[in-house]
């Protein structure tokens, strides 16, 4: 028998942190790009970065702040909060505790942190609505948050291209624009070693000083974050396809029922290739990287708030999320007709 | 393998470059067009539609067209 409660989205805002880094800017670091070379690769203008103080948890309350303000939410209506980051503010206790306070959300509120990257909002959403369809809670504020730069290692000019800091936070609720259908998830724990901070946690908790430079200068550092940019790129060529077919699948669709495609946002060039590989027409396909770069867990809800904006949210969208982990996740929202974002 | 069939899908990688650029001796790497992003997609494809994998290694020894070609057919 069909669960006769159904989660959607109800409201998205974001955050993004105030200091902004051009290509003109890197270039001025890195004096053997160029700022076409960049903007025409990886899609990228420009970039937000969390100040020296900022965290994620910082930034985690902005965006709340945003969605209650811009949505007319009442907080006390939140009984739970989800923080998806691999930027704790602390070790422990999870930021999400923190947040409850700094947001003034009800004690009776539950609240904890997972740690996914670019796979991470659709996690949330799952995890969302199985707490709605299962009765535990009403109204979940799920929230996304990255400060990757802080990662980052000084020289390491690819990912300072890419990456970029800010939230998200996304209202689901018992009734909202969205009907959150159904979900298809995957992990290979074998790509681990694919991208990862090395140092910092309890496995290595010293940091070990391993700085090295390929032939083209491009730093290597176990005290810093590692991608490798080649297996990152053959692990999402290879479930990707297969995820999209999935999704379909499992929500009774075929191809034409999709009105838009919410990838996440790594870098124009890959999804792109993504795109052209799922045989999909660019008209269907929403890139929205330009002025954010990409934001990690946070590239799906912001991509979905602006293209609501530009009144793209219509019927089946196929949202799809893939990285750190090796980890992916993708599902369908069912957008009303008339919606109103915020 | 008939080289055009290989350029067909070598241009797949591209996204402003004319297929006619593709001559087996066109030295990819100075292609305006071409980038490190280029190059993981082009060894993604050999692998894929060719079965041959490419390391990082051997596609810096990679100069012409024809060196894709005749790796991906080898």
């Amino acid at each position: 028998m069909k669960n006769s409660i159904m989660a959607f989205i109800k409201a998205i805002s974001y955050y993004l942190p105030e200091k902004i880094v051009t290509n003109e800017d890197l270039v001025a670091e890195f004096p053997e790009w160029t700022v076409d070379k960049i903007a025409g690769k990886i899609g990228v203008s420009q970039r937000h970065l969390a100040g020296d103080n900022e965290t994620a948890g910082d930034m985690s309350v902005k965006a709340a702040q945003k969605l209650f303000a811009e949505n007319d939410i009442d907080r006390d209506t939140i009984d739970f909060v989800l923080l998806c980051t691999q930027s704790p503010d602390y070790f422990l206790p999870s930021t999400a505790c923190i947040i409850q306070k700094k947001l003034g959300l009800p004690t009776s509120c539950g609240a904890f942190d997972f740690n996914l990257g670019c796979s991470g909002y659709e996690y949330g959403l799952a995890v969302a609505k199985g707490l709605i369809e299962g009765r535990i809670a009403h109204n979940i504020l799920l929230l996304t948050a990255e400060t990757y730069n802080k990662y980052l290692h000084p020289r390491d000019k690819g990912n300072k291209t890419i990456f970029g800091d800010g939230a998200s936070a996304t209202l689901v609720s018992t009734d909202g624009f969205a009907e959150i259908g159904e979900f298809s998830f995957g992990t290979d724990g074998s790509g681990a070693e694919g991208l990862i901070v090395k140092t910092g946690a309890a496995r290595c908790k010293a940091k070990v000083n391993d700085e090295a430079f390929d032939e083209n200068g491009n730093p290597h550092s176990s005290d810093h974050l590692f991608m490798d940019g080649k297996a990152i790129f053959d692990f999402t060529v290879q479930v990707v396809p297969p995820m999209i077919d999935d999704i379909m699948l499992k929500n009774g669709l075929v191809k034409d029922d999709i009105n838009l495609y919410v990838f996440h946002q790594a870098n124009k060039y890959m999804i792109n290739f993504l795109r052209k590989l799922i045989m999909v027409d660019k008209e269907k396909f929403y890139v929205y990287l330009e002025n954010v770069g990409n934001t990690v867990s946070s590239t799906i809800p912001i991509a979905l708030f602006e293209a609501c904006k530009e009144g793209r949210l219509h019927g089946n969208i196929l949202l799809a999320g893939f990285g750190v982990g090796f980890s992916w996740g993708g599902c369908i929202i069912k957008v009303k007709d008339n919606n109103n974002i915020n | 393998m008939e080289f055009n069939d290989f350029v067909k899908n070598f241009h797949e990688v591209f996204d402003e470059t004319d297929i006619e650029l593709l001559t087996p001796e066109t030295r990819f790497k100075d292609l305006a067009e071409w980038s490190s992003l280029h190059a993981l997609a082009t060894m993604t494809m050999i692998e894929n539609v060719y079965g041959k994998m490419m390391s990082i290694e051997e596609m810096k020894t990679m100069i012409t067209v024809n060196d894709l070609y005749n790796f991906a057919r080898s």
